[in-house]
């Protein structure tokens, strides 16, 4: 009984953290965008507009669903289900503290990448159900960026699973601070077991895996639609790409899964590159740092830190850099992000053979 | 090539970066002058730039050019400035009367009531035609310009300072004036 309980209130939880991550990130988007183009954003809904963000979700909840005669009503309605329930699922996996996760899968990576891919698919059916030019063409543009750009992605991952040598992302953190169970090397030189701290990162483990990482995140901004691969969405040429038609709470459902999306990335690469939940602080001699800030607190802290700065990252790329022609983003993501996926791959092979024997 | 265009697109998009983030650790401050008469104006260039239009005002000059007013005591209800808006934003009602009423503070010599003066602000397009071709000088620009409301109707401005009694009575002034005249003449 207690178990099928926890199996409700976890979800419930990470639903919670997702709409309340939502809210502030669409807070502190509009903030930063306010501050980088010298603005002031939101400031009239409550103390320095922070209510703004509630209010939109009332306001969404309010509405009337409205269907499009000529839409497919089916795959209209069902879209941000699929949408949203595919970003909702990947998080699942991923640990959040030192064996703090809702579902310790062995395959944990292999199947988040193969549950988000689903989104894909939501999108199609959101575009060609809405019956409306702009959505299908914003819908097709981003199945041919998702599909494109999950080969750097998973080329990245694979470089640093032949580090890590497991699909496991409680494993995979675990092997990156001072609870590892498996002797780690800074530069595969220097045995980091009880130092710990950003010393012992993946990124930090094999330089390259830092490349690696640079690749990961311009491939998963793509992932996300974001900035400056938002073309599916295209504001300016697309109306608003596949969710033109949608209004209430089936556009908040898919606002929420782009956000979320926005941290699920975030979450991973911190967790496969940066060290997960462990702390960034070593250990200095007796100054034990590393094992002071180790633990279930610290850790969703750490991750929740790291993460969010990687998604602040994210706004502000989205506020510096313009949008990418089609043929510019298909030429970064073939000609540029794969080839160098696919080196980084091959000195993981060697390294893992020459240094790490 | 391709390694040189990858750097080249890498150091121009950290260039890029650097920029807005300079913007947003500088958005801690606003502009301190607001007034574009004041020399320093243009030498500020960091800060937030938002003027929270409700709560503070940009400073404009005295003579600047906003909403029309009308000095009724001072029209002579020529009409002119109705006939001169490219909008038609100016509705004028006239009602004759028998004597000189009175004289404007120029000294022109009224003759008609102006029973109905209303200007539409909703479609006033601020040329300022209707003020250059006012004989008194009566109708004139001037440096208000928060007309927020929240009824259509209540941007239609009336400036006639009239009552209906007193419109009708005018009326009939004038209707018995002229069958007094029509008298005299059959007479």
């Amino acid at each position: 009984m207690s178990t099928l309980i926890l199996y409700i209130l976890v979800p419930v939880a990470i639903f919670l953290f997702i709409a309340l991550f939502t809210l502030f990130a669409v807070y502190a988007e509009r903030k930063i965008a306010g501050f980088v183009q010298d603005r002031l954003g939101p400031m009239e809904t409550g103390k320095f507009g922070l209510l703004q963000t509630f209010a939109d979700i009332l306001k969404l909840i309010q509405k009337e669903l409205i269907t499009p005669a000529a839409a497919d009503r089916i795959l209209f309605a069902l879209a941000p289900v699929v949408i949203f329930v595919a970003v909702f699922i990947g998080f699942c996996v991923v640990p959040w503290a030192p064996d703090f996760m809702p579902a310790n899968v062995h395959t944990g990576l292999f199947f988040l990448m193969a549950v988000v891919s689903i989104d894909a698919i939501g999108i199609l059916m959101a575009g060609w159900g809405s019956n409306n030019k702009y959505s299908l063409l914003g819908s097709i543009r981003a199945i041919s960026q998702m599909i494109s750009y999950e080969l750097p992605v998973g080329l990245t991952l694979i470089s640093a699973v032949m580090i890590t040598q497991t699909l496991n992302l409680n494993d995979i953190a675990f092997n990156q601070g001072i609870l590892a169970q498996q002797d780690i090397y800074l530069l595969g030189i220097w045995r980091v077991n009880e130092i710990g701290g950003f010393l012992s990162w993946h990124i930090f483990q094999a330089p390259h895996l830092l490349i690696s990482y640079v690749i990961f995140f311009i491939a998963t901004l793509a992932e996300c639609n974001r900035a400056p691969f938002d073309i599916p969405e295209a504001e300016s040429e697309l109306i608003g790409g596949f969710h033109t038609e949608y209004g209430g709470i089936r556009f908040a459902f898919i606002f929420l899964a782009e956000y979320a999306m926005m941290f699920l990335v975030a979450m991973l690469g911190v967790v496969i590159f940066l060290g997960g939940w462990n702390t960034p602080l070593p250990n200095i001699g007796s100054l034990r740092l590393a094992d002071w800030t180790t633990g279930l607190g610290w850790g969703i802290f750490w991750t929740l830190l790291k993460s969010l700065t990687i998604v602040a990252i994210q706004i502000w790329i989205r506020w510096t850099l313009p949008r990418f022609r089609a043929d510019q983003l298909m030429t970064l993501c073939w000609k540029i992000l794969i080839p160098l996926a696919f080196v980084c791959m091959a000195i993981s092979g060697l390294w893992r053979i020459l240094i790490l024997v | 090539m391709l390694v040189k265009t990858t750097i080249q697109g890498l150091l121009t998009a950290l260039k890029g970066l650097t920029l807005t983030i300079k913007h947003l650790f500088n958005a801690g401050t606003a502009r301190k002058t607001k007034d574009i008469k004041n020399p320093a104006y243009f030498e500020e260039q960091q800060g937030v730039t938002t003027v929270q239009f409700p709560k503070e005002k940009m400073p404009i000059p005295e003579v600047a050019r906003y909403q029309l007013d009308v000095e009724i005591d001072d029209c002579i209800v020529c009409d002119l400035c109705a006939k001169a808006c490219p909008v038609d934003c100016i509705a004028i009602e006239a009602v004759k009367s028998p004597e000189a009423i009175g004289k404007t503070s120029d000294g022109s010599v009224k003759r008609l009531y102006a029973a109905q003066f209303d200007i539409d602000m909703a479609k006033c397009m601020y040329c300022g035609l209707c003020t250059v071709v006012c004989p008194t000088e009566c109708i004139t620009m001037t440096n208000q310009y928060d007309k927020s409301t929240r009824k259509l109707t209540d941007l239609i401005y009336g400036f006639a300072e009239m009552s209906d009694q007193e419109i009708a009575q005018r009326k009939e002034e004038w209707t018995k004036f002229q069958a007094d005249k029509e008298a005299a003449k059959s007479k």
